[in-house]
């Protein structure tokens, strides 16, 4: 069979664009980074309401993004909602015991992710502990209510 | 009465034998280890269902990428959120359009020519002549054309959704002036790799077997004659487009429904 290297060459060509053009997607389009998995540490929060707050939101503290929502589940013995947070290594031990967690949101009507605002204590949080001072998320209908009930108090 | 009872079991019992013949085809041409001189039958395939196929997909692409760029623009901008165009165009490419409109593009071009060149090898009896010589028609012809679509259809989708959120970057920031850097960063910040490429991908894949797989059995099975290449023809483009539509509606609630 008569063999022809410009096809060959075509059709290197062809899998090596689909290649790149995976890298792309990944690298440019969806962000990915090849940081090591093992450069961040975790600390849990247990919040009364968390609002739709959701699995990968962020965590930011002063603004700057400092890592992400890992999980969330139901804590069975409080009844609260307990977050799992993935927060960068580089914050290992530097954060105080009272640092408060408030869920927030980004805009009237963006999506919701957790603020770290730090405070005093000497004693700092080592991974694996629980934020204990932690605000909920507002839900606007509670808002609501209560701005009804105080009128009709009023 | 009867006669149509009878003939409704008739036609029952047709499609799911036909249902078996393409399987057990499907299952007889997609296994065995290649020889090298498979391996170069398949190039060629490539280079036919690939190669060729990549101006028509990435032109299509292009203008998708910007139409939606400048479609989502209009509505984003009367919300004052127009700097999540580029969430909208890349979600909306990866997702959906870019595995879709590829596959359908894919059975148009390609797909309808697997068809007609197999059907024509069966019309002038040559299938014959190779089981007559002892080469298995199966290996021979089919495999190579049955595992380029299935290699070929993935790559020419991200080649469209690479040039499609480039066609959104064209008119929504060289043209309608969103801003560079929230095109991309509202792109990153809301496409996860694994959930968004990923379940593409695997959209991707799925479609690529099917169209070929109806593009190969179809040539395989017509009436040798001119008038049942041509039926055969249209039934690839049309039965191929049906379920690539419709396998899009279930893969989707599986992947994106959130039935979890």
């Amino acid at each position: 069979m008569k063999r022809s290297k410009t096809m060959e060459l075509g059709v290197g060509l062809f899998m090596l664009a689909g290649i790149l053009g995976l890298l792309f997607l990944g690298l440019r389009v969806s962000g990915l980074t090849f940081t090591a998995p093992s450069d961040t540490f975790q600390l849990e929060a247990n919040f009364a309401n968390i609002g739709s707050l959701k699995p990968r939101a962020r965590v930011t503290m002063s603004g700057v993004t400092v890592g992400r929502v890992t999980a969330i589940e139901l804590d069975t013995e409080w009844y609260d909602a307990r977050v799992i947070l993935e927060l960068d290594a580089e914050l290992e031990g530097q954060l105080p015991r009272d640092t408060t967690a408030s869920i927030l949101t980004a805009g009237l009507l963006g999506e919701q992710y957790i603020g770290l605002s730090v405070g005093g204590d000497p004693e700092m949080l080592a991974a694996g502990d629980t934020i204990r001072d932690t605000q909920s998320a507002i839900v606007l209908e509670e808002l609501i209510q209560q701005f009804v009930s105080n009128m009709v108090n009023d | 009465m009867i006669g149509r009872i009878v003939r409704l079991g008739r036609s029952g019992c047709d499609v799911l034998e036909a249902l078996g013949r393409a399987s057990l085809f499907l299952a007889q041409s997609a296994v065995g280890i290649p020889s090298r001189e498979g391996c170069y039958l398949w190039l060629r395939q490539m280079h036919f269902v690939g190669v060729l196929s990549l101006a028509i997909v990435l032109v299509s692409g292009l203008f998708i990428g910007m139409v939606l760029a400048l479609q989502g623009y209009t509505i984003l901008v009367d919300f004052g959120a127009e700097q999540a165009l580029g969430q909208m165009v890349s979600l909306s490419l990866l997702r959906e359009l870019s595995p879709v409109v590829a596959a359908l593009l894919f059975a148009g071009r390609a797909g309808s020519a697997l068809t007609a060149e197999i059907g024509l090898m069966k019309a002038t009896e040559q299938l014959t002549s190779m089981e007559m010589i002892g080469v298995d028609p199966l290996r021979r012809i089919v495999a190579p054309r049955l595992w380029a679509g299935f290699v070929a259809l993935p790559m020419l989708t991200i080649g469209f959704s690479v040039i499609g959120i480039y066609g959104g970057y064209l008119v929504g920031v060289e043209w309608l002036g969103v801003f560079e850097g929230s095109y991309w960063s509202s792109m990153q910040a809301n496409v996860d790799f694994f959930d968004d490429v990923g379940n593409g991908m695997v959209k991707s894949l799925v479609f690529a077997l099917v169209v070929t797989w109806i593009a190969v059995y179809q040539g395989y099975d017509l009436v040798p004659t001119s008038e049942g290449i041509s039926r055969a023809t249209t039934r690839t483009v049309v039965y191929a487009s049906l379920a690539v539509l419709g396998l899009d509606f279930v893969l989707t609630a599986v992947m994106f429904g959130g039935f979890s």
